[in-house]
């Protein structure tokens, strides 16, 4: 008998290797999920999670990554990640300036439909929200700056986002491409601000209280009305310029609607005005 | 109780405990030594068998099973994309018109990575381990998991490379999958993060139907090529901490695959379809410790040992529903 190339393993030395190779499975698999921290150790990316969303870490141990808050939102502005966020695949974010979360749904629906507390219920009114701040970039681009009026469709024809206008229809976002502006001075960024709309909402209403005209206050609930303004543009050396506000709560709206290419206003989540009792700031 | 527990100790990944011949109970050890007796009969299942392997049938329990499947995470889908509402969320946690729902094994992550639990998530966990109980556990892994449909398929061309040669089957040590469901509750633990559900098959492929596909698929496909390759059914088998979570869900389940020794002639049918081949330790010659057997805790409920017994020794049973 020619003897065999490999040698016959007794069922001890085949019972041991394939122990090792069981060991090796499950550090090899335990490494493999552990590799999805390097993304978020690494600050790969930097994301805009939705209202009430937990302080980073805090947010990516509490999600469950089932996408409920996806599917509540109107205005679609809320994405699943991907593998490529590590440890933060299935998490939502917005990416603001394709959509940005412009509070159509009224109550906070992804804070009501999040299973985990990933997203806090503590809150329920915009001004509440503590998403980030908007950061103004490249001022030297900006249209009311430069003392430009705007006309027009502020992100072209092609773009899909929405957006809320009361005026036109209270309960349904309509596409920013179906809405032309015509403005004088471009303060697309302070016009669009769901929080100063708030404001002026409520400012409206307790005007009209005032001449006795409407009721309307006494059933508004605490904390309806935004207490601090969030934008405004401010004369600064006889130059028109947007400033960002303590009201700011990063919802990204003036990001989305801003008609310059690259945008003026951009999203930093990395810092929070605290308007929320919110663990973002913790 | 003692089968329970070693039902979860052969769960764990331990070799089924075999009883000396001399401790079997009387009429057992009669069956044992009188079965082959009626050659005629043993001869009509031989051929009735070769016939079945010439012209396979279809495995109707299969097929339903799948429907099953594909239906629940359909209605998932359509429940988004046609906005009817019904089905909200991913496998991982979801509302049933309205009620909460979450993967025991999400939920677990969730919970130890979190260190904190909302009464929702309470609520989702003890619904869906009172449903999985009823449903008898692993059920879940070979009725809803979308990773199973797809690694089933897998299994299928790989045991046809196995024939052809060009596939192995490495075996691994069963112990691997409790200790990867350690790794990962130490991990959640430990860093804070839900880190199995970075790689979860499960996870991925539920929010890939659901919320449309991505890089994520990748991971998915290198373990099933893994599968088609050099390990049959790996991940089931010897990794997914799910299936060992929802093991111990169903070890006390009342839905189980019944053995019934005197209809048993030890084809071994049943073993070369099964998952999980170690649960059906019982039928092999001379191993049955009572004339019927309760499949073990790891037993998938997905029947097709079922469907693969020649002489009805298999079926399942509610019990308390049906005798």
């Amino acid at each position: 008998m020619s003897k065999k190339p490999q040698k016959r393993l007794t069922p001890k030395q085949r019972e041991r290797r394939q122990f090792l190779r069981s060991i090796a499975l499950t550090v090899g698999v335990g490494g493999i999920a552990l590799m999805g921290m390097v993304p978020v150790l690494g600050k790969w990316v930097q994301r805009l999670r939705p209202p009430g969303a937990l302080k980073e870490e805090k947010f990516l141990a509490a999600c469950i990554k089932c996408g409920q808050c996806v599917q509540v939102c109107p205005v679609e502005a809320i994405k699943l990640a991907d593998l490529t966020d590590g440890l933060g695949v299935g998490v939502p974010h917005i990416d603001p300036r394709d959509q940005a979360c412009d509070f159509s749904c009224d109550g906070l629906q992804c804070v009501l439909a999040c299973p985990t507390g990933a997203l806090i219920h503590e809150i329920s009114f915009e001004s509440e929200v503590d998403m980030g701040v908007a950061r103004t970039v490249n001022l030297k681009q900006c249209l009311a700056v430069n003392g430009q009026g705007f006309k027009g469709l502020a992100r072209g024809a092609d773009f899909d986002g929405k957006l809320r206008y009361a005026e036109i229809d209270r309960w349904n976002p309509i596409k920013l491409a179906d809405h032309p502006y015509d403005l004088e001075l471009c303060d697309l960024c302070v016009r669009q601000c769901p929080i100063e709309i708030n404001i002026a909402k409520c400012a409206a209403e307790d005007a009209q209280q005032k001449e006795g005209k409407v009721d309307l206050v006494a059933v508004r609930q605490k904390n309806e009305c935004a207490p601090k303004h969030a934008i405004e543009l401010q004369n600064i050396n006889g130059v028109m310029t947007p400033v960002i506000l303590d009201g700011c709560v990063g919802c990204g709206v003036c990001e989305m609607v801003c008609p310059v290419e690259p945008a003026v206003i951009v999203m930093d989540s990395s810092e929070s005005r605290a308007n929320s009792e919110g663990m973002r700031t913790l | 109780m003692s089968t329970v527990f070693e039902s979860i100790r052969v769960l764990l990944g331990g070799t089924p405990k075999r009883v000396a011949k001399k401790d079997l109970p009387e009429e057992v050890r009669e069956l044992h030594a009188h079965k082959f007796a009626d050659k005629e009969r043993v001869e009509k299942i031989h051929i009735e068998l070769a016939e079945k392997h010439a012209n396979p049938p279809t495995e109707k329990r299969r097929l339903k099973r799948w429907a099953v499947l594909i239906a629940v995470n359909l209605l998932f889908v359509v429940s988004y994309h046609l906005d009817i509402q019904l089905l909200e969320g991913a496998l991982t946690a979801s509302r049933f018109a309205g009620f909460h729902m979450a993967d025991l094994n999400s939920a677990l992550q969730v919970m130890l990575a979190f260190k904190h639990v909302v009464i929702n998530l309470v609520i989702g966990t003890v619904t869906v381990f009172i449903l999985w109980w009823l449903l008898g556990g692993r059920t879940f892994c070979s009725w809803v998991c979308p990773y199973h449909l797809v690694a089933e398929w897998a299994e299928m061309l790989h045991l046809k490379l196995i024939d052809k040669g060009w596939a192995k089957d490495i075996q691994f040590d069963r112990r691997s999958r409790t200790w990867l469901w350690l790794v990962f509750v130490i991990l959640a633990v430990v860093t804070g993060y839900t880190v199995y559900e970075t790689i979860s098959p499960t996870g991925i492929l539920s929010r890939a139907l659901i919320y449309g596909p991505g890089v994520a698929l990748i991971w998915v496909s290198l373990l099933l090529l893994f599968e088609i390759f050099f390990s049959r059914r790996a991940w089931c088998r010897y990794a997914c901490p799910i299936g060992l979570t929802y093991g111990i869900v169903g070890a006390t389940s009342p839905f189980t695959v019944h053995y019934k020794l005197p209809n048993c002639f030890h084809e071994g049918e049943c073993r070369k379809v099964c998952l999980v081949p170690h649960v059906l330790d019982t039928v092999l010659k001379g191993k049955a410790k009572a004339l019927e057997v309760d499949i073990g805790a790891d037993c998938t409920r997905c029947l097709r040992c079922v469907d693969a017994c020649p002489t009805g020794a298999l079926t399942f049973k509610y019990k308390g529903l049906s005798s």
